[in-house]
């Protein structure tokens, strides 16, 4: 029962900071609804038994890219957003059509009938995490080591200024 | 109890509202958010279905996606200083040198 | 009622103990500010809070209530639900973090129900502790930003950038301790720190197994510093340096708040360094054979701290003096009395090694913030990218190195 209600405040949670997300003017007020999506996702796994990776989600992505995020936008100091020319067609065709399909959809998941099935009481899921990480998939581990990397250089050499201009 | 479904469901609306806010936003850094929250709603499915069918590989792909959604905004971040930089402006409608 | 207590016991257990645990925190977080008034102005040759109440122990409570009462202005032009919030978010997170630290190993009741002491225990709650590490750079990059004007935002980049640079090196330090205790959870550390070598010296972490962990514990601490913004590192709240950094145009509830956060992730780190570097409550004499004595050196402490209080209080220079402090010392020596019974000794153990070792760790704080120099921006991010970092890697690599030749 409290998994229910924790369920369903989470969801709440994370899907009202993904309109905010959306109807947002200024990126920072964005950014933040963003990380307040990840913490209720982090909650989500939590519910469903993966400690670890509730963890690892909110240390690099709420801790390290959304901080990105936010020294970008800081840094380049954006402001809100100007009015541009909506598309009337997407607002009259388009929002209907959304509610029919989240409609659909919650028909769908009202029959649905697979229910939580009990943890298992495994040891530590970091142990197990762990060796099939370091065993099964060692070779993917150590090709994102180099991505990266790549990913390091890649940014420096995109955002250093040229030492001719100022 | 929850069933699975109700994270399935979950994931796919987030989804949605990700992809409304990339079509819809105009400036880059929330577009680029919105590409996040997808990342986080196809994330939220797979651990779901890692539980479900109790096989761990899931999570291992989960962590996998986060990795390289980090290297993905460092670049990508660095992509949109220099747009700042060189074209004065964080709208997508502006960067439009190669339109024809 | 009682039976709806009975039904409800964890609910109940842990509220009882999380508000016991944030008046302990925030009185802690007051006295601490006066410790550090007091040993800094010893430092610098200087008597430090003097005036308010006998020896200055009424001086947080002045700073309390001029805090209350300041006038709280918002600056023109600031984004105020950012504003409002950077001050909540900093101070929530580091209250949040004590609560996943063990105090003790001993179980106390609370409505009907044995309860550990600490809030809880998570098998994954160093993990936890640093996520709220990592979420704590908000605060400070919020801050600056919201300000809306130069000082704060040049100081709260610079504060974020930092803190974020550290982050890497303080997880990285204490990787070889996760692997010779091999589990997450801070009981589960200490637990395993139990037991002697060579028959005099404690076997935990910092002097124990196949590689005593020296380089990571000075890694630890030293990141620690820069990532709390204390000095030697804290070029980006200095006042001489940026006015006042991120926190610039914070002024009465909102700066306490900010400053109230700053000491409780010392706190934290501190606590945090003496689970996992010094085996936390572990006493560093055994409890039994020949030295069973050992086990009224609490009581001895707070009764030589209750007569040296009398003592002092009996020549003090104000009448008020006079009175108040040698009541403190009488009361003080009635804790050691009461610490001595055997029904109290055995739950006064654990958390009076804790806290002294706690102690320790905040006067090395505050001594390192008296004593050593302001490091250069430029200095201190290469200290930590290029300098702790590679060190705090090698540890690994060492630790490893030594736990597979051990375990051949």
């Amino acid at each position: 029962m409290i998994v229910t209600i924790l369920f369903f405040a989470l969801a709440l949670i994370a899907i009202s900071g993904a309109v905010s997300l959306i109807l947002q003017r200024h990126p920072i007020h964005s950014a933040l609804s963003l990380i307040v999506v990840m913490v209720a996702i982090a909650g989500l796994y939590l519910l469903l038994g993966a400690q670890f990776i509730a963890a690892v989600q909110i240390i690099v992505y709420g801790g390290a890219i959304m901080v990105l995020f936010v020294f970008v936008i800081m840094l380049l100091n954006a402001g809100a957003e100007e009015r541009t020319n909506f598309s009337r067609m997407a607002a009259y065709v388009g929002l209907p059509l959304a509610v029919v399909l989240a409609a659909g959809m919650a028909w769908w998941a009202s029959t649905g009938s697979q229910s939580l099935p009990t943890l298992s009481g495994e040891v530590t899921q970091t142990h197990a995490l762990a060796m099939m990480l370091f065993q099964e998939y060692a070779f993917p581990f150590e090709l994102t080591s180099i991505l990266v990397l790549i990913a390091i250089l890649g940014a420096l050499t995109l955002a250093k200024r040229e030492s001719g201009q100022e | 109890m929850v069933p699975i479904s109700y994270f399935i469901v979950l994931s796919a609306v987030l989804f949605g509202l990700g992809v409304i806010g990339f079509l819809f936003r105009r400036n880059i850094i929330t577009m680029f958010m919105s590409i996040e929250l997808m990342l986080n709603a196809v994330n939220l499915a797979f651990v779901a279905f890692s539980r479900a069918f109790s096989q761990l590989q899931g999570q291992i792909f989960v962590f996998f996606v986060i990795v390289v959604a980090a290297a993905e905004a460092a670049v990508g971040l660095a992509i949109v200083i220099l747009i700042a930089r060189n074209r004065q402006t964080l709208n997508v409608e502006r960067v439009n040198l190669l339109k024809l | 009622m009682s039976d709806f207590l009975a039904q409800h016991s964890l609910l109940f257990s842990s509220v009882v103990k999380a508000a016991i645990l944030i008046l302990m925190a925030l009185t802690a977080l007051a006295y601490l500010t006066w410790f550090e008034r007091k040993v800094v102005a010893h430092i610098q040759s200087r008597w430090g809070p003097y005036r308010a109440g006998p020896h200055g122990l009424l001086q947080p409570l002045a700073d309390g209530v001029k805090f209350i009462t300041k006038e709280d202005p918002m600056p023109l032009g600031v984004d105020k639900f950012v504003f409002l919030l950077a001050p909540f978010l900093a101070l929530s997170l580091a209250l949040t973090a004590l609560g996943l630290i063990p105090f003790g190993p001993q179980t106390i009741t609370l409505f009907g129900r044995a309860t550990p002491l600490g809030i809880t225990d998570l098998n994954l709650g160093l993990l936890f502790l640093f996520a709220l590490t990592s979420l704590g750079v908000y605060g400070v990059a919020l801050a600056g930003w919201a300000s809306n004007s130069k000082y704060p935002l040049l100081g709260g980049l610079r504060s974020s950038a930092q803190m974020v640079s550290y982050e890497l090196s303080l997880t990285l330090s204490i990787v070889g301790v996760l692997l010779m205790a091999g589990s997450f959870s801070l009981r589960d550390i200490i637990n395993a720190q139990q037991g002697w070598q060579l028959h005099f010296l404690p076997r935990w972490n910092i002097f124990a197994g196949p590689l005593p962990q020296l380089l990571g514990f000075f890694c630890y601490f030293t990141s620690a510093i820069a990532e709390t913004n204390r000095a030697p590192f804290d070029l980006a709240e200095a006042e001489q340096e940026l006015v006042g950094g991120f926190h610039t145009e914070y002024s009465s509830m909102k700066f306490a708040m900010f400053f109230m956060a700053e000491y409780g992730n010392m706190i934290t780190v501190s606590c945090l360094a003496t689970i996992l570097f010094f085996g936390g409550w572990l006493s560093p004499f055994p409890g039994m054979g020949g030295w069973a004595w050992t086990r009224f050196i609490p009581a001895v402490v707070f009764l030589i701290a209750g007569i040296s209080l009398i003592i002092d209080g009996i020549r003090y220079t104000t009448i008020y003096g006079r009175i108040v402090l040698p009541i403190l010392g009488l009361v003080l020596c009635g804790v050691g009395a009461l610490v001595a019974m055997p029904f109290a000794s055995s739950y006064a153990q654990g958390p009076f090694w804790f806290l002294t070792k706690v102690l320790i760790f905040l006067f090395i704080y505050v001594w390192v913030r008296g004593t050593l120099p302001r490091l250069r921006y430029d200095q201190l991010m290469g200290l930590g990218w290029k300098v702790l970092l590679p060190v705090s890697l090698a540890n690994v690599v060492l630790t490893s190195l030594a736990l597979l030749v051990a375990h051949r």
